[in-house]
């Protein structure tokens, strides 16, 4: 899947803001639509018994990684929770990859050995997929600090929810990224709920991105529904890192419409609330109407981009059903590495 | 076309369920994100959404049934001027569901291939590594463990660009304890970084850097701090490379005191070396001599995996022996005979050999003959040289600082019963430290520490002297 939209060429008749191409539109349109038709089949399978164990949807953040990933260029790192599908398949992983992860296949990212909570691939510099709330703040920097000591220009996006927010080794490494000038950009999904818990019930202090201040990190609140003001957010982020001005934070206002995980009955909220953001604010809904009102696709072109989709996501499923279990030998491997890893000294040298 | 909707599984363990509820009627018109049904599992109620569109064309279970097991045709979903008959009279007939199987779970090791160990199984202890840690005749120098160590990462730095040591007090201070003294000046603070005390935060850092490619060196100031840094330590470092089905290696040391030093009480004296030695993924490094510390260290910097490198504040100060070469490294999983004997075997590591030497010398007066062995590496552990050292004492005491309950002369035990059991002569006694948080009054320390003369006691027990 292309990555990388096209850069404005035409400008939009109407609704759309001038300096969006019809052709990045329609790109995102397409991404996000894949991370919701692959994670509402996930759900399916999930119920099916084909998925076990944890299994954390993204649906209704669809904008957050569209938007983000953008405004990447090859060589940046991204890391993220357990909630990780989107990331993965916003990054360009194949959707045959992470659903065989899900369904514990052989054909899987992880050999089956990771599951929906853990996957990565080198090639696309996606470091997990981490299980731990909160682990994967200082493992960004970490990424970060790398890339940093070996001189090149590279950011990395390090996700992490409004419930990460209150651990403490976030501040720990809100500290050392300042300190050290590390190009990390800390990517606040503020779904406004921390499991069942809402932000109102976990802290006084609600303004995420203003914690930042007290370490002397720059942020800014963004529209989380709306993929564009996210993409333009994230662009002016990336320019600050890749200026090696430091760390910046970035706090997306999404929301998710499905439960914490599978077996959440989301009795926090009511069905109200999530029926409201879903007809109002859907992110989705939002690219569809510009491309319409701006004439830059008919119902048809749009049709045939679900349909597309929908193929490709069919496959998936079909190909995380037919791949087969690991084989029990996997059990004993991958616990040590016999040689250096990929993209250690050797490389670097 | 028309769809069977099954009974979904809607958390991890739930295999049936109840229907409490049917949202949509037949006849209703559903869209995907409808929902359709409330379903009580085991914990809760959750509601049900359709994922496809359609009409819901025929409920196959009515609302109040109980006991409904996951993947039942509960509905069928048809298109517009479709019937629901023929669909329903093909599930009618044949219940299952029709295309879908959950993969089997419970698999023993006699189907779908050979596991290769199970819990039964004997795992022949392979050969041991006798040959010598450098060759005969080699120059010898006198260093300290400090000096060994200290040498071990400015040359390791020297050959490989991405080595780098962060910590607290590492740079400018010299060292807490004054094992990178000097590397600041000669390496910079590009490379020897100096971190503030969030023990969480940098071992997180050190352990993305490595997942990035690089090869840092995390001083924990003592390892009592690292309890701090434990779920970077086990769930990020040393679980990754297997989560990833390889893809994800994490070359990373962390190193730093452990165990008791002198009076500083129950919180800074902890020796957790059993701890690191029980997890996969990790490898454990706990040497005596300064010799083994530099030759290890360099062997730890080098390794593509998480290494734990136990160091001890009492040792640092020791001289020792250390062989004049240009690039002297120590395999992991080689054990040092540190002295030979007949009449039984004292298996430890790290300040454990000091009291275990000192037995042996006591020993030897009252005309006992003991052959001393220095694990050197706890994970892995070289069980060739342990059993063939049983085979011929018959009889074997542990000595380690750490606590009795799940110590590593527990698992030596349990490993000689399962493979020299025949051997021996007597049961295997561990000398550890006592079962106390330790104490700081001067005499209770002393009694909660392990002792020479405690290891000679043990000793006369097994040889029934």
């Amino acid at each position: 899947m292309a990555r990388k939209p096209a850069p404005a060429t035409e400008t939009a008749a109407t609704g759309a803001p001038s300096n969006v191409s019809r052709d990045e539109l329609l790109q995102y349109y397409r991404d996000m639509l894949l991370i919701r038709r692959f994670e509402e089949k996930a759900g399916q399978l999930y119920g099916m018994g084909l998925i076990g164990g944890f299994c954390h949807l993204y649906i209704g953040q669809e904008a957050v990684v569209v938007g983000l990933e953008a405004a990447t260029k090859e060589g940046d790192k991204r890391i993220t929770s357990y909630r990780d599908h989107g990331h993965m398949l916003a990054c360009g992983m194949s959707a045959r990859g992470v659903m065989a992860e899900l369904t514990g296949r052989e054909g899987g990212y992880s050999k089956g050995k990771g599951g929906s909570m853990h996957m990565f691939s080198r090639e696309k510099h996606f470091y997990g997929g981490h299980g731990i709330v909160a682990a994967q703040v200082p493992l960004g920097a970490g990424l970060a600090f790398a890339d940093k000591y070996l001189g090149n220009d590279n950011v990395t996006f390090a996700y992490f929810g409004d419930g990460a927010a209150n651990q403490g080794q976030v501040y720990e490494t809100y500290n050392m990224a300042v300190l050290w000038d590390l190009p990390v950009i800390f990517v606040i999904e503020n779904n406004q709920y921390a499991m069942g818990t809402s932000m109102k019930r976990s802290t006084r202090s609600t303004t995420l991105f203003g914690r930042g201040e007290a370490f002397g990190i720059p942020g800014e609140q963004v529209d989380g529904m709306d993929v564009l003001a996210v993409k333009a957010a994230g662009e002016k982020a990336v320019a600050h890192c890749r200026a090696g001005k430091g760390p910046y934070i970035l706090e997306v206002m999404t929301y998710r419409y499905r439960g914490h995980s599978m077996s959440d009955p989301a009795k926090y909220r009511t069905r109200e609330e999530v029926q409201k953001m879903r007809d109002e604010r859907d992110a989705i809904e939002h690219v569809r109407e510009l491309l319409l009102q701006g004439r830059h696709a008919s119902e048809d072109d749009l049709k045939a981009i679900d349909k597309d989709i929908k193929d490709i996501v069919n496959d998936s499923a079909e190909f995380a059903k037919e791949s087969p279990e690991p084989a029990l030998e996997e059990l004993w491997t991958d616990i040590y590495a016999e040689d250096l890893p990929q993209g250690s000294a050797e490389e670097h040298a | 076309m028309a769809t069977e909707i099954l009974m979904p599984a809607l958390s991890p363990t739930m295999e049936e369920g109840t229907l409490a509820k049917w949202l949509k009627q037949e006849g209703d018109a559903v869209k995907a994100g409808d929902i359709i049904a409330e379903i009580e599992t085991d914990k809760a109620t959750m509601e049900f959404e359709a994922v496809d569109e359609g009409i819901l064309g025929k409920i196959l279970i009515a609302e109040g049934s109980q006991g409904v097991k996951v993947n039942t045709p509960i509905a069928v979903l048809v298109e517009e001027g479709e019937s629901a008959d023929d669909v329903a009279d093909r599930a009618g007939a044949d219940s299952k569901p029709a295309q879908v199987q959950a993969p089997s779970t419970a698999e023993g090791p006699d189907q779908g291939g050979q596991p290769g160990k199970s819990a039964v199984e004997t795992v022949k202890t392979p050969e041991p590594n006798r040959s010598p840690d450098w060759p005969e005749g080699t120059k010898m120098k006198t260093m300290t463990v400090r000096e060994a160590l200290r040498e071990a990462m400015a040359e390791e730095m020297e050959r490989d660009e991405t080595v780098f040591l962060m910590g607290e007090e590492v740079g400018e201070y010299q060292g807490a304890y004054k094992i990178s003294q000097g590397l600041l000046d000669r390496f910079g603070p590009r490379r020897v970084v100096d971190t503030p005390i969030s023990e969480i935060g940098f071992a997180g850092i050190g352990t993305g850097a490595a997942l990035a490619g690089l090869r840092p060196i995390v001083e924990f100031m003592t390892f009592n701090f690292a309890m701090q840094a434990m779920d970077h330590i086990i769930n990020s470092a040393a679980k990754t490379l297997y989560m990833s089905g390889g893809q994800m290696g994490c070359p990373i040391v962390f190193r730093g005191p452990n165990g008791a030093a002198a009076r500083v009480a129950a919180q800074h004296s902890q020796d957790y070396a059993a701890w690191y030695a029980s997890v996969p993924g990790l490898k454990v490094v706990m040497p005596y001599s300064a010799a083994d510390a530099k030759g290890l260290m360099k062997q730890a910097i080098r390794d593509p995996n998480p290494v734990i490198f136990l160091e001890n504040e009492i040792l640092y100060g020791r001289s020792f022996e250390v062989p004049d070469l240009p690039d002297f490294t120590i395999p992991f999983g080689k054990a040092r005979i540190a002295r030979t004997g007949k009449d039984v075997t004292i298996i430890s590591f790290g300040i454990g050999m000091a009291h275990s030497l000192e037995a042996a010398d006591k020993l030897a007066q009252d005309g006992i003959e003991a052959e001393v062995i220095d694990l050197r590496t706890l994970r892995p552990i070289d069980y060739g040289t342990i059993i063939e050292s049983v085979k011929k004492t018959n009889r074997v005491v542990t000595v380690e600082e750490g606590f009795p309950v799940g110590s590593i002369g527990n698992h030596l035990s349990a490993y000689i019963m399962e493979n020299a059991f025949d051997y021996l002569d007597a049961p295997v006694i561990n000398c550890t430290g006592k079962d106390v948080p330790m104490p700081y009054a001067a005499n209770l320390e002393k009694h909660a520490l392990i002792t020479a003369s405690e290891v000679v006691e043990a000793v006369k027990k097994v040889t029934y002297r």
